[in-house]
């Protein structure tokens, strides 16, 4: 018998139950550290389905972070809502958003798409430091006592006996976890499902897969949104925490790209678990050349040239074929007894 | 009704005639075979029928519905099915996953049936071994039979099939052969364009001489092969 899935699903859940209960007994650094985490494991997980599974390899997914960020301090600032309220906001305009640019981007492939969406995101970028309401090109903060007045904050800090600071981050930290659970099981169903199927047909061959019935263009664009809607609430929830934005900050093709593209390719491109694997080597390099300055930079550069040249489908994807251990499979299988009945399998 | 029918259909790139004027019809299980030098726009005569590109000039029908403008989704689905001359195998997904692309999408098989009927397909094509093997990591034979294989998947009513037999050996050949006459023997209408002419002329009822884009000739085999026009421009033997 397999004990490789059931392992696995056990070993997820503790992990997930220890995830939730960590506002309750850690401190408050560590909460935030982990939020941060949280951030770059959701925008890896969204990358991740766009460039490991469409074939949509996107460096303007920073232009989604920005908008969802300065939505939802539009909702809070020009509209006075509640921020939760904004992070909503924040992902509807970043969907809104993906759906002119997938217009724009969807007529370039490869290379030429890349280098497109980077484009739309600095115009992005110009575009919202323009907006004088929200700071222009200095940008703007959040007004005192936001985090205060935010809904479900009040009933936490009584709960949990912290200051309101600390029960922002922990309600923040509990959104951002459950977002990335919901991401990962999303993506999980719907590659699985028969459109998942189509999709990764046409990051192979795109006109074979048009060939055989499947509409690239509907998909695609499909995922694109949805992906801009998820990296959009994702930025939005960022900023919460950060409490400021300014253009350069919200539109970062460092903070919000770069590091994700590494992130994914060393965890694994084109596996559900490569960005989880991804992401904690990533805090861990973090972690340990902290006080190195830019070699930071150069060893993540060196190790995602390493992870590249040897092992193409990184970490994850080495693991699994060497131990031939996988808990989250994605390929559909013939049925056994079907597979007996025409002599496949001995 | 003819299941197929083309209507003075012309291609150009730029000042370039890559097919010029091609009319026929194609009745529901019938096989057309199609012959003509390189260069002589019997790919893109395919992908004219398919989709993949739009003609500049005439009309495209399928069982009487014009479908010129239609996309290649909507084609395969109305019961166009195809293989390519350079196999197109989509090569991070196995032999099995392939087939079941083209059922769930192209044939509308449901979720229920997909799983057997793409093992019997397999079967039929000898690629049941294989069914889990990366498409990617095929040999040159695999890989074609997968391209007969997924355009099979599809269940077209008309299969067009791009030089299939390209490359193999006689034996490889005469296999294909065999599973090819079955598809047909099921009621299946062929166009199948092929360089291997004792492999076409087993199978099909019509043959279509192209030459820069232009129908030259269409009849029976024979009396095409013994034309000798045809046998000038296609087999280089003077009359």
């Amino acid at each position: 018998m397999n004990l490789s899935r059931p392992l696995g699903l056990i070993a997820a859940l503790l992990a997930l139950t220890t995830l939730y209960a960590l506002p309750t007994f850690a401190p408050r650094a560590m909460v935030q550290d982990l939020f941060g985490i949280l951030t770059l494991l959701v925008l890896a997980m969204n990358w991740n389905m766009l460039a490991g599974f469409a074939g949509l390899v996107s460096v303007g997914q920073q232009a989604f972070v920005g908008i969802g960020a300065y939505a939802m301090f539009a909702a809070v600032i020009l509209m006075g809502l509640d921020p939760l309220v904004g992070v909503l906001i924040g992902g509807l305009a970043a969907a809104a958003f993906a759906v002119p640019m997938a217009f724009f981007a969807f007529r370039l492939n490869g290379a030429y798409f890349a280098i497109g969406t980077w484009v739309v995101a600095d115009i992005a970028r110009l575009a919202i430091s323009q907006w004088k309401a929200l700071g222009g090109g200095t940008g703007t903060s959040l007004p005192k006592g936001t985090a205060k007045d935010m809904a479900f904050v009040g009933p936490i800090k009584e709960a949990l006996g912290v200051s309101t600071a600390a029960a922002a981050d922990a309600l923040t930290f509990w959104l951002m976890l459950t977002l990335a659970v919901a991401m990962l099981a999303t993506s999980y169903v719907f590659l699985r499902s028969r459109m998942g199927l189509g999709l990764q047909a046409i990051r192979d061959n795109e006109n074979a897969a048009r060939s055989v019935g499947v509409d690239p263009l509907r998909i695609k664009a499909a995922v694109f949104v949805l992906a801009g809607f998820v990296t959009g609430l994702c930025g939005a929830l960022a900023f919460i925490q950060i409490t400021r934005v300014t253009p350069d900050a919200a539109f970062s093709v460092i903070d919000w790209t770069a590091f994700v593209i590494f992130i994914t390719v060393i965890g694994g491109i084109g596996t559900l678990p490569g960005p989880i694997v991804g992401v904690i080597v990533f805090y861990a390099l973090q972690r340990l050349l902290a006080d190195y300055g830019t070699v930071y930079l150069i060893v993540l550069g060196c190790l995602g040239i390493a992870v590249m040249l040897f092992a193409r489908r990184g970490l994850w994807g080495l693991f699994t074929d060497r131990s031939g251990i996988d808990p989250f499979p994605l390929t559909h299988r013939p049925p056994t007894s079907l597979a007996l009945r025409h002599g496949d399998l001995k | 009704m003819p299941i197929l029918s083309l209507q003075d259909v012309s291609k150009s790139f730029g000042a370039l005639k890559v097919t010029d004027g091609v009319s026929f019809d194609l009745e529901a299980g019938q096989a057309l075979g199609i012959i003509g030098p390189n260069g002589a726009g019997k790919s893109t005569l395919f992908n004219l029928i398919t989709g993949n590109i739009a003609p500049s000039a005439g009309r495209v029908f399928l069982d009487g519905r014009d479908v010129t403008r239609a996309p290649p989704m909507e084609r395969v689905r109305a019961g166009v099915g195809r293989s390519f001359q350079i196999p197109q195998p989509f090569g991070n997904l196995s032999v099995y996953e392939n087939l079941l692309v083209a059922a769930r999408f192209g044939g509308a098989v449901s979720g229920a049936e997909a799983p057997g009927f793409c093992m019997d397909i397999l079967t039929r094509t000898g690629l049941a071994a294989v069914a889990e093997k990366p498409s990617g990591a095929l040999s040159l034979l695999q890989r074609k039979r997968l391209e007969l294989a997924r355009a099979m998947a599809t269940r077209p009513r008309v299969i067009l099939l791009d030089e299939i037999a390209g490359g193999l050996t006689d034996a490889e050949c005469s296999q294909l052969v065999i599973t090819i006459k079955a598809i047909h023997a099921e009621g299946t209408a062929i166009i199948w364009i092929e360089h291997v002419l004792h492999a076409l002329t087993s199978v099909v009822e019509r043959l279509m001489v192209l030459n820069f884009g232009r129908m030259l000739m269409i009849g029976a085999p024979d009396e095409v092969m013994a034309s000798a026009e045809v046998r000038e421009i296609y087999l280089g033997i003077e009359a």
